[in-house]
């Protein structure tokens, strides 16, 4: 674990919001926060979080997705968009390799977070999993406390114990993710007993409390009502100044809300063996995506023709 | 036994009910048709949907009038060992003769209760270890289906099968291979022993606790485990935090069901030893000490007792009476599993 941890940490400084406020003039004395490098300037566009190259997911002999290439960017929501089948969420799930947990999914090709190979043997998925946090199709709050379920990751990761600075992390994440007004009061009742948008909301913030850098949301109001969705989008907005957002959506108004840029994938029929595979048609800006695109196929989806 | 006839007595006003609302039902149907006032009004009546429901609840009926014949016939017939002097009874010994101050079946609840505690005690983890181990770390594979195919053989293997292996195991000094002693088996239990029973009652309901376990263990949502995952939890965390306490209702259940089956097993008890007389002292049931000694179980006091009638017709009442110690005991254990159950759905959900 621990070269694995250094093999991450090599990739990107620690974030200065990683290191608890107790310990703040201990460790500027100890260790100057590191800067990440500044190469601004050379960029016209902010650093890369995901470097994506020529990747294609199996499952067993079935490929789900076929050599989809695209950079994510620091500080952007990215969507991807696309009719159902053609691979989105499985190469959403390549992010925080959750694919591993499907044993006969296989991952070809390079993907890498701040330079580092993700698939490099060397590399814990369960490190990956702490600073690529997920949220999910369905509300999927812990049949626990409302504060346990954000504890939840700080106490895996050993981030923090019980007591102030639990309650501290546990704060800032139901802040972040615009709960706590309405659950301040009632901190140790059961998750489950809230609403739905609620519930989702929860879930970000316990994605939150791990303290990562990217958030990967699979489709996260597909089960929410408008006025929930509305709020999460309002969320993701604020979000994007801390976080890289990476966001699965049906909803093609959402992705044009929401994101930055948009990746549109599609369904290829393979003729010999009748299987789908999914392929990476467009990835651009989102503005270009939705008013100029530059496939034919990625405007016939996006003006409704095919879908 | 008062418990027991009100189980059964609310059991038979429950199908009655039943039947009643049925006709109920039925009749207001047949009313609704009549008036007609919907556009949807009932034209015929559904005989063969009647009829079926008829010979269903029949079933039922019959099976709970079966049961219940037999248990209140055994309560009577137990009656005067239980209502003139029931803690003496509890607490009394085997003895030669039925009507005698002395006689009892301390030493069966002692032999039964120990045996429980040690299929609690090793059963329960090993199975429920294996359940985890099958479901959330073995892969896939064809070895792995064709263990399950066994284990699922083995919790219908005949109980007496089990009791031969627990006399090679526990009992007897044996080699397996030839060159493999487990003479040290036997040092440990002390061969004809408490030990040895519940040790091979263990194996026996094992398979039983692995697929009660393994279901609960299934049951756990995939939502659960990836929201665990995504938090950056390893499989171990994962287990103990979300499948575990979600599984523990179903877990718990099946393994205090499994329990009331090693208590009522008889026939794996006579392979392995337990006797049914010259016990010479009657331990205190929360001494351990006599774990390693000779000892007795309250179904082996129910077969002995039963022989014994044709000389002394007094047995008879006195098998009666210990039958319904022993259901009590199950019935206990199975409430308890009910109630621990309720708790841990309610304190999960």
């Amino acid at each position: 674990m621990s070269s694995t941890a250094t093999i991450l940490d090599a990739a990107k400084p620690i974030p200065e919001r990683l290191v608890m406020p107790a310990t703040d003039h201990l460790v500027d004395s100890l260790d100057p926060e590191p800067h990440p490098p500044d190469d601004a300037e050379d960029l016209p566009t902010a650093a890369v979080v995901f470097d994506v190259d020529a990747v294609s997911v199996y499952y067993g002999e079935f490929r789900a997705v076929q050599d989809a290439s695209l950079k994510v960017h620091e500080h952007e929501i990215t969507a991807f968009i696309g009719p159902s089948g053609c691979g989105k969420t499985t190469l959403l799930r390549c992010f925080n390799r959750m694919n591993d947990l499907i044993s006969s999914a296989r991952v070809t090709g390079s993907l890498c977070y701040y330079g580092v190979d993700l698939y490099n043997p060397q590399v814990d998925a369960v490190e990956v999993r702490r600073r690529i946090g997920m949220v999910f199709q369905k509300p999927n709050p812990f049949p626990k406390s409302i504060k346990d379920n954000v504890a939840y990751g700080p106490k895996v990761a050993g981030l923090a114990k019980k007591g102030p600075a639990m309650d501290d992390i546990v704060e800032n994440s139901l802040r972040k993710a615009a709960l706590w007004d309405e659950v301040k009061d009632r901190l140790n009742d059961n998750a489950l007993g809230l609403s739905g948008g609620q519930q989702q909301r929860l879930c970000i913030a316990r994605a939150i409390a791990t303290d990562p850098d990217v958030l990967l949301m699979d489709e996260p109001c597909s089960a929410l009502d408008p006025i929930a969705t509305t709020r999460i989008e309002e969320l993701m907005h604020d979000l994007k100044t801390d976080y890289s957002i990476v966001i699965v959506t049906h909803n093609m108004q959402q992705a044009a809300r929401v994101s930055d840029r948009t990746a549109f994938f599609s369904v290829e029929v393979n003729a010999d063996s009748d299987s789908r595979t999914g392929i990476l048609v467009e990835y651009d800006f989102t503005q270009h995506i939705f008013s100029n695109p530059s496939d034919e196929r990625t405007e016939n989806y996006v003006t409704g023709r095919f879908g | 036994m008062i418990v027991l006839l009100l189980v059964f007595v609310s059991s038979i006003e429950r199908a009655v009910m039943a039947f009643t609302t049925v006709g109920a039902v039925a009749r207001g149907g047949a009313r609704r048709g009549l008036v007609g006032t919907s556009g949807f009004a009932k034209l015929r009546t559904d005989i063969a949907g009647g009829l079926f429901k008829f010979l269903i609840l029949s079933a039922l009926l019959a099976s709970l009038l079966i049961l219940g014949v037999l248990l209140i016939d055994t309560i009577v017939s137990g009656w005067s060992q239980l209502s003139t002097r029931f803690w003496d009874f509890l607490n009394g010994s085997l003895r030669s003769r039925s009507i005698d101050d002395r006689l009892g079946v301390q030493q069966g609840l002692y032999g039964s209760f120990w045996i429980g505690a040690i299929v609690a005690c090793t059963a329960f983890p090993i199975g429920v270890g294996a359940a985890i181990y099958l479901e959330e770390y073995a892969l896939r594979s064809r070895l792995t289906a064709t263990l399950e195919l066994v284990i699922r053989n083995l919790a219908g293997v005949p109980s007496v099968v089990y009791g031969l292996l627990g006399l090679f195991l526990f009992v007897e000094r044996n080699t397996i291979f030839g060159f493999i002693g487990l003479g040290w088996l036997v040092d440990a239990t002390g061969g004809r022993s408490v030990l040895s029973a519940g040790l091979t009652l263990s194996v026996l309901v094992l398979p039983i606790v692995i697929i009660t376990a393994q279901e609960a263990v299934r049951a756990v949502p995939v939502q659960l485990k990836e929201g665990a995952y995504g938090l950056g939890a390893t499989k171990s965390e994962m287990v103990r935090t979300q499948v575990l306490p979600y599984a523990a209702p179903g877990i718990l259940t099946g393994t205090l069901l499994a329990m009331s089956r090693a208590i009522g097993e008889a026939a794996p008890l006579i392979l392995v030893g337990a006797i049914s007389g010259g016990l010479t002292n009657n331990p205190e049931l929360w001494d351990a000490s006599a774990l390693r000694e000779k000892f007795t179980a309250l179904p082996i006091i129910i077969v002995e007792w039963v022989s014994e009638r044709g000389r002394d017709p007094g047995f008879a009442d006195a098998a009666a009476a210990a039958i319904v110690v022993l259901l009590a005991l199950v019935l206990l254990l199975n409430m308890t599993a009910i109630l621990l159950r309720n708790y841990f759905e309610r304190k999960r959900d």
